[in-house]
């Protein structure tokens, strides 16, 4: 006890807490008692690691955090016998992972790559490239601002029915929803990132003789640059989000959202988590990719500074 | 950062001189301006395209051998009864005929039940859980927050994986949520709201982490040197100090939370609520009524994003942040 005393993170108070919960739990049952000690022992690992700022624990403690859950989860499953139609274990959710892996590749290719990319490079582009064509008029600026702010925060996924309606079940059409998802979000932080100039810096270019497009070129968009990058995270999730829900309105036989509606129907959870953890892989990837980036392209900015 | 544009926002209004009456309008007038003007180039923008998109339709009825003038098909093309694209004035028509033309409840069978002709009855299902799931993401989220600002294997552990699960497509899992709490005998207005908290505990959880971390180091050291407790530097500086982070994040959670519960009604063939509405539309080709639908959506994002933006200033006022 007096060892741990020692370890800061981990006071006398707290493990009396964790033992008293995990006593609790032993009272009322065996099993919940191994899966709360379980969750105490790891949060004290955890604790133990943050507050003595063990190497490389900037990493290992998010997975460590990770592996809790996903450990909880599974000793929760089997434990308590849950039914696979509610909540299947992890493990179950791997094995059909591995074994539909054909169909779940054919469902990424079809929702992610087809449906989501086509339509989140067509909106972001149309965007920046919108945002760079009105910046020079202060008027049409102030009167799309507060627009565009507005319908960024419409439920626009309702127009789903509309355009599948109108571009047929193919990925067209789900493109063409991402494309009116992402397109206001990043026109809003596109207008804003050109405007953040400080008047000194354009006072520079001016001497320079500047003419416009170099004044764009080499002053507006690198200062754009982050408030770029900060649209591109946030319309990742949309883009991956229209391209899911917009099949629920009607699709091919393949596809992500798709598949997870006739899975549903058919209570094969396993199946259904099975591609939740490939949109998530697909959303974490790309966000991990788009942060890469930024951090390769906005090493000047203050929040990459180390 | 979000919060601190808000901020500055608040403390830039209005200081503009000229204060009589006059002057004020004017100034109104001007800021108005350009975005009226927007919205106007939005509506002739719609007309115009109202023409290309329904006039096949127009030309598939007419009698065969008869060659359509121009004008025969700008007389039919903005009053189709099921246009591919319908004109605004159609929208706002059946907008109007579905909420002041209909009763929000009526009698059936001797009891009082809503009527689902009634888009604000619709809209109430919607809202019901959206509200709720409000509640209940930002009570998370600012617990959440609070834990992370004081603990710092929290902090560590939990952020990346707060912002992880923002990177999943949530809506996707939608149905399944339902469809598990509907098997375990949960539905009603609960299973809708959670999906709503979730889209909106994380809005809060990244904002307020943000505005509890705000206090500078000087407002720290002094309540130290009043030897306060971490209790007191959260209610009497962390939490005042996070105030403007917390409702420009509870503004975008709101309008997160309203998608959520749109989307819940989808795939669930729920009866009821907007997103049942977009569904029957959608099914029976019924346009005038999905993009009434998406209109009245549209209404309630403004007006509960309105509110918190009144609710923001009164606080602010309040509080003493002079405009």
């Amino acid at each position: 006890m007096n060892a741990v005393m020692r370890l800061p993170g981990l006071s006398v108070p707290l493990l009396a807490v964790m033992a008293l919960g995990v006593a609790l739990a032993l009272i009322v049952d065996l099993r919940l008692a191994a899966i709360v000690a379980a969750w105490f022992g790891l949060w004290a690992l955890n604790a133990w690691m943050a507050e003595r700022a063990v190497p490389g624990a900037r990493i290992l403690v998010p997975v460590i955090f990770g592996a809790t859950l996903l450990l909880i989860w599974e000793l929760a499953v089997r434990q308590f016998e849950v039914s696979a139609v509610i909540l299947p274990a992890p493990s179950a959710v791997a094995a059909r992972f591995s074994d539909a892996a054909p169909t779940l590749w054919a469902d990424f290719v079809q929702t992610i790559i087809k449906g989501a990319m086509s339509g989140y490079l067509i909106g972001c582009g149309a965007a920046i490239l919108t945002a760079i064509a009105i910046d020079r008029s202060r008027f049409l600026q102030r009167g799309l601002l507060p627009v565009g702010n507005f319908i960024a925060a419409l439920p626009i996924v309702g127009t789903a029915p509309i355009l599948v309606m109108w571009f047929g079940f193919g990925w067209q059409s789900k493109a063409a929803v991402v494309v009116l998802m992402v397109f206001f979000p990043m026109l809003v932080n596109m207008v804003q990132g050109l405007r953040a100039t400080e008047a000194m810096q354009r006072d520079l270019m001016h001497t320079y003789a500047a003419s416009y497009t170099q004044s764009l070129m080499k002053l507006r968009l690198p200062a754009a640059l982050p408030f770029l990058f900060n649209g591109l995270k946030i319309c990742s999730t949309l883009a991956l989000i229209g391209a899911i829900v917009a099949e629920f309105f009607g699709s091919p036989t393949v596809g992500m959202g798709f598949r997870i509606k006739i899975e549903v129907g058919r209570l094969a959870m396993d199946m259904v988590w099975a591609e939740i953890t490939i949109a998530a892989l697909a959303g974490s990837g790309l966000y991990g990719l788009i942060v890469l980036i930024e951090r390769r392209m906005t090493f000047w900015h203050p929040s990459q500074r180390q | 950062m979000h919060g601190g544009r808000r901020l500055a926002e608040v403390t830039l209004q209005d200081t503009g001189t000229g204060s009589t009456i006059p002057a004020r309008l004017a100034r109104a007038l001007r800021g108005a301006l350009p975005v009226l003007s927007v919205v106007l180039a939005i509506i002739v923008i719609w007309y115009l395209a109202c023409i290309p998109m329904n006039r096949a339709w127009t030309e598939d009825r007419a009698p065969d051998g008869v060659a359509l003038t121009f004008s025969d098909i700008l007389a039919d093309i903005w009053v189709q009864e099921r246009p591919v694209l319908p004109a605004p004035h159609q929208v706002l028509g059946e907008l109007w005929a579905t909420t002041g033309g209909e009763a929000v409840v009526r009698e059936r069978r001797g009891e009082l039940r809503g009527n689902p002709r009634s888009l604000i009855f619709h809209a109430y299902q919607t809202l019901a859980p959206t509200l709720l799931g409000f509640v209940f993401g930002t009570l998370a989220g600012l617990l959440l927050a609070i834990g992370i600002v004081h603990n710092r294997a929290m902090d560590m552990g939990v952020m990346p994986w707060a912002i992880a699960s923002q990177t999943i497509p949530i809506l996707a899992i939608a149905p399944m949520i339902i469809v598990v709490l509907n098997s375990m005998g949960i539905s009603g207005l609960l299973p809708k709201s959670l999906i709503s908290a979730y889209l909106s505990f994380f809005p809060v959880v990244v904002g307020m982490v943000k505005g509890l971390r705000a206090p500078s180091p000087m407002d720290l050291d002094l309540l130290r040197t009043y030897s306060a407790d971490r209790a007191q530097v959260l209610w009497k500086l962390r939490l005042p100090a996070s105030i403007p982070f917390l409702f420009a994040s509870l503004k975008v959670g709101i309008a997160a939370s309203l998608v959520g519960a749109i989307v819940a009604e989808l795939p669930t063939g729920a009866r009821f609520g907007l997103g049942a509405r977009l569904l029957t539309g959608s099914y029976y080709g019924q346009t005038i009524q999905i993009w009434s639908a998406l209109f009245m959506a549209a209404i309630c994002a403004a007006a509960l994003v309105g509110t918190l933006g009144l609710l923001e200033r009164l606080t602010l006022r309040r509080m003493g942040v002079r405009p």
